[in-house]
């Protein structure tokens, strides 16, 4: 080849990099190794963290366990959906452009609206683009949030609002009950506010039922109402669209993506039928339409005059690489489980989160579930009991570490996030874990509080 | 070599396969206790939050939801089936060993809020993959959070947008320049971190025109956004001047990472004057790309900017590995967690697989066969290379399809259609748009010589076959799935269907036919 090029070694086709730039160092990493070498210094690697098969793990929080079909790992193993790349030429792209359509549609049909996008990084940043797709269709500046959301989603929604100028204000959220105040809703929710943001479920697992006066309030102002969710309550939870949500948002992770260290996620993203909210919409469209001569059904990525590749610096978003192989993961298990499937798996999760309150809530000491609420798979424990020594409150840090001890990860700590919360963890309870596991999780924590 | 004919198969919408009852995935049953804590767990809703009526999914069988959709899988190209020159993208072979680790459930099975105490191990990973991009790319200080090539960008611009603000300018420096040459993501980018767009134009030469660049700097300009080598898969040779000129005017240079790949080893963006650098695993280092994502963007930092990196950081105090969230300066979180950790452990693997000698290869190989695909081209009819002849390329090169469109009315567009009837994937094309009926070819390192030599006797073929029945050309592709599809159908108002509910609407409201 070198010969064709009329050149005697390949040093001659870098001639044209200034001889100062060139790199004549070492760049510091390891020699290269046979694929044997390093599958055992990888896997060396991960024998030190603690092995998954020998805990018992109830955190949660945005990332949660959940069963995974056989069926559904061979179909998305398969080189020509993993191996491919983003479907630019339709014509030899229909397996993953109809997959994708076919996972529009069936999110459409689960949080009950027409229109769906083809993923968003992650629940966190489709929450960011939300609120910016809300102030670019109402030309407004302000986004109301709960007071209790995740952390970590809210710090993202924060990095892609402030250069927009658009402000963030957080809605009161009912001690007790941890649905939304709506007098303080109504007071906040002003003439320039763009969207009024609520999850279902929570962060902190329970659910927020005032979910039509909330529509109301945000509409009566002029606002868009955005609803994040999780997918696989909604076998049994009301859809977003059939109270009111102009966009949904929500993690699609548990619809059979593991947890993997928090990612690949997706990002789910739809709105309702309407033109203003459709041309701001951020991320990839997968349209049905025919073959030219109008004999065959196809697919085809369409509306791209929105995106940035067509549109440059007045695209709705920067977003090109999605999450494309999690969403063929979720239509592929949305298929397995079927409306039925989703509903008895919906009812199984609440059975087993509940049969967890109330083996937590026999322990002294232990409020399970602290919030007086309708709740889904996760629920927040507060410790009220003093420690032996009698002065200071138990901690919930001590607490979880004496319970790792017994290979048992109790939920995540909110002592630091929230504060308010008092000495509190959040605990995630899925059909992924048995009886044996809860039973263990109440051993582990009566064992830990004796000692503390 | 055997004709291409990608598989037909007449396949319905899931939904229309739908079969009444039958259900694909049973779960575990439940314990007497469990089902007792609570015997109806619906009527425990309250009503306002209650599902009326289950979701029209479809129905179906275990054997039917696999066979569906591996029936579609057989309808999608991919980099296992052949050659797949996309220029920009970088579609190099996704090594099966990487997967397997992937999956391995010391990995998959952990959760990103476990004590680090519980997670030594991939933190290691995590954190040698931070400092091994850092070597690679000449930078001091890496996050992994991004999940794509445009999120570095946005975290990029966000670090510069910091870094400016933290001197009190930010008022002032309200512009990003880029090249016109520059992918989409550059100014979309840009314009999401609040920045306005300067375009610069390039010169005869393909090269950022030094002139025009020095008019468009000024106190306003926050930074220049370029990839180097350009999309022209040129070197541009002036980017230390380049460099200078930008920071004079006290303004950063961000570098685009989508051509990574032409550098490994030979030349390093720190080293070229860079500030900020992003990568794209899933372009560089082998990950695959699932038709679309997860991909990963990791972002590289000059230690100046290093103080405004996204939180938390994957850090090493000597004896353990943790998440450093305390960074005042920080611009925030990109990702709800810490990216796409799973196409991180995969690049973890490739560099470790490759070392240094083999990422060198890389690169060497790869600008290789970038050329002689260029040199093969030569005479073949209806194509050029514009800009810049006798300069070798670097990872890519870009044809012009012009003289043949004008000689035979076949344009770039033709040619991508009949290269996937011959079973090679289309070149990206109409892209750069500073070349008219652009053929952006990137063959990358992973392609032998004997299938470069087919590639360029297919495009040969084709030129031909323009000149001589150019109706031939037009009317292709016919031996995949389907044949061109009609683009206006699908963005028309009255016909768009982005769902299949919305198909059914669209259709119910048709005028009868």
């Amino acid at each position: 080849m070198l010969a064709a090029l009329g050149v005697t070694s390949i040093d001659e086709l870098f001639k044209d990099i200034p001889a100062k730039l060139r790199f004549r160092g070492r760049l510091g990493v390891p020699e290269g190794l046979s694929e044997t070498e390093a599958c055992r210094q990888v896997e060396a690697l991960l024998d030190q963290n603690w092995n998954p098969s020998q805990i018992v793990s109830f955190l949660g929080g945005g990332v949660w366990p959940h069963l995974i079909p056989e069926a559904l790992k061979a179909v998305v193993r398969r080189t020509e959906f993993l191996t491919a790349y983003t479907p630019y030429q339709p014509e030899i792209s229909q397996g993953m452009l109809q997959t994708l359509f076919e996972y529009q549609s069936l999110i459409a049909e689960l949080v009950d609206l027409p229109i769906v996008n083809a993923s968003m990084y992650d629940w966190a940043s489709a929450l960011g683009e939300s609120a910016l797709m809300t102030a670019r269709v109402t030309g407004r500046h302000l986004f109301l949030v709960p007071q209790f959301m995740s952390p970590e989603r809210q710090a993202v929604l924060r990095t892609y609002a402030g250069p927009a100028q658009l402000r963030l204000q957080s809605v009161r959220t009912d001690p007790v009950h941890g649905s939304l105040d709506l007098e303080h809703l109504k007071e906040s929710v002003r003439g320039e506010t763009a969207g009024v943001y609520v999850e279902n479920p929570a962060y902190l697992g329970y659910l927020e039922p005032q979910v039509e006066a909330i529509s109301e309030i945000a509409h009566d102002a002029g606002a868009k109402f955005v609803v994040g969710v999780d997918p696989i309550s909604l076998g049994v939870l009301r859809p977003p669209g059939d109270y009111g949500a102009d966009v949904v948002v929500g993690e699609g992770q548990p619809l059979g993506s593991g947890v993997s260290f928090g990612g690949p996620l997706l990002g789910l993203f739809g709105c309702r039928d309407d033109r203003q909210l459709l041309r701001q919409l951020p991320g990839r469209l997968i349209g049905l339409t025919t073959t030219q001569d109008g004999a065959r059904r196809g697919y085809v990525m369409t509306l791209q005059t929105r995106e940035q590749h067509i549109r440059r610096e007045q695209a709705t978003s920067n977003i090109c690489s999605n999450q494309a192989l999690c969403a063929v993961t979720a239509a592929v298990y949305l298929c397995l489980l079927g409306p039925k499937g989703l509903q008895q798996l919906g009812e199984q999760i609440m059975q087993q989160r509940r049969y967890a309150e109330q083996q937590l809530a026999k322990l002294p000491g232990v409020r399970a579930p602290r919030f007086d609420a309708p709740h889904f798979k996760e629920f927040v424990v507060t410790l009220e009991g003093k420690s032996i020594r009698g002065a200071e409150p138990v901690k919930i840090s001590a607490v979880l570490e004496r319970m790792r001890q017994e290979q048992v990860l109790g939920g995540i700590p909110l002592d630091q996030r929230f504060p308010d919360l008092g000495q509190s963890v959040l605990v995630c309870v899925t059909e992924a874990h048995t009886k044996d596991h809860i039973d263990k999780l109440a051993n582990a924590l009566r064992k830990a509080l004796e000692v503390s | 070599m055997a004709r291409f004919r990608q598989a037909t198969w007449e396949e319905l919408l899931v939904f229309e396969r739908t079969n009444p009852g039958a259900i694909a995935y049973s779960l575990p049953s439940l314990a007497q206790e469990v089902r007792a804590a609570l015997p109806k767990p619906l009527e425990t809703l309250p009503a306002s939050l209650r599902r009326r009526t289950p979701p029209a999914l479809p129905e179906l069988s275990e054997p039917e939801v696999v066979q569906h959709f591996v029936r579609l899988s057989q309808m999608n190209y991919c980099i296992d089936l052949g050659l797949y020159p996309l220029g920009s993208c970088t579609m190099k072979y996704n090594p099966p060993m990487n997967e397997q680790l992937a999956a391995n459930p010391k990995f998959a099975q952990v959760h990103p809020d476990q004590d680090c105490s519980t997670v030594q191990g991939t933190l290691h990973i995590l954190y040698e993959l931070q400092q091994w991009l850092a070597a690679i790319t000449g930078m001091d200080a890496f996050t992994l959070q991004p999940a794509a090539g445009a999120h570095g960008e946005l975290t990029g611009v966000l670090l510069i947008r910091a870094y400016h603000a933290d001197r009190g300018e930010l008022e002032s420096r309200r512009e990003i320049i880029v090249p016109d040459s520059a992918h989409g993501t550059n100014p979309a980018s840009a314009a999401m971190a609040g920045f306005d767009v300067v375009v610069v134009p390039s010169n005869d030469q393909g090269q950022v025109d030094l002139q025009a660049l020095r008019g468009a700097v000024s106190k306003r300009t926050a930074g220049l956004m370029l990839t180097n080598p350009n999309t022209l898969g040129l070197f541009e040779r002036e980017i230390e001047t380049i460099a200078q000129i930008v920071h004079k005017a006290g303004g950063l240079l961000y570098y685009d990472g989508a051509n990574l790949n032409a550098t490994l080893g030979r030349v390093r963006p720190g080293d070229m004057g860079f500030d900020v650098v992003h990568t794209n695993l899933h372009k560089t280092f082998s990950t695959p790309h699932g038709g679309g994502g997860p991909g990963a963007g990791p972002v590289g930092v000059k230690a100046p900017l290093a103080p405004y990196l996204p939180v938390p950081l994957v850090a090493f105090d000597g004896k353990r590995y943790y998440l450093d969230d305390q960074r005042p300066k920080t611009i925030g979180r990109m990702h709800g967690f810490l990216g796409n950790a799973a196409v991180q452990l995969r690049a973890f693997a490739y560099i470790l697989r490759m070392g240094e000698q083999g990422l060198r290869a890389v690169t060497d190989h790869a600008v290789l066969n970038a050329n002689y695909v260029m040199k093969r081209l030569e005479g073949v009819r209806g194509f050029t290379v514009p800009f810049a002849p006798g300069t070798w390329r670097k990872h890519e090169i870009v044809v012009s399809a012009k003289a043949l469109s004008h000689e035979t009315g076949i344009t770039a567009r033709d040619v991508a259609k009949a290269l996937l009837d011959r079973g090679i994937h289309a070149p990206t094309f109409y892209f750069p748009a500073i070349v008219d009926e652009a053929l952006m070819i990137e063959p990358s390192e992973t392609y032998s010589k004997a299938e470069l030599d087919r590639f360029v006797d297919v495009l040969r073929e084709i030129s031909d076959q323009a000149y001589s029945s150019p109706d031939l050309v037009r009317q292709t592709p016919s031996n995949t799935a389907v044949g061109r599809l009609d683009e206006v159908k699908a963005a028309h108002p009255r016909t768009m269907a982005l769902t299949w509910r919305m198909f059914q609407q669209r259709r119910s409201q048709a005028p009868p036919a």
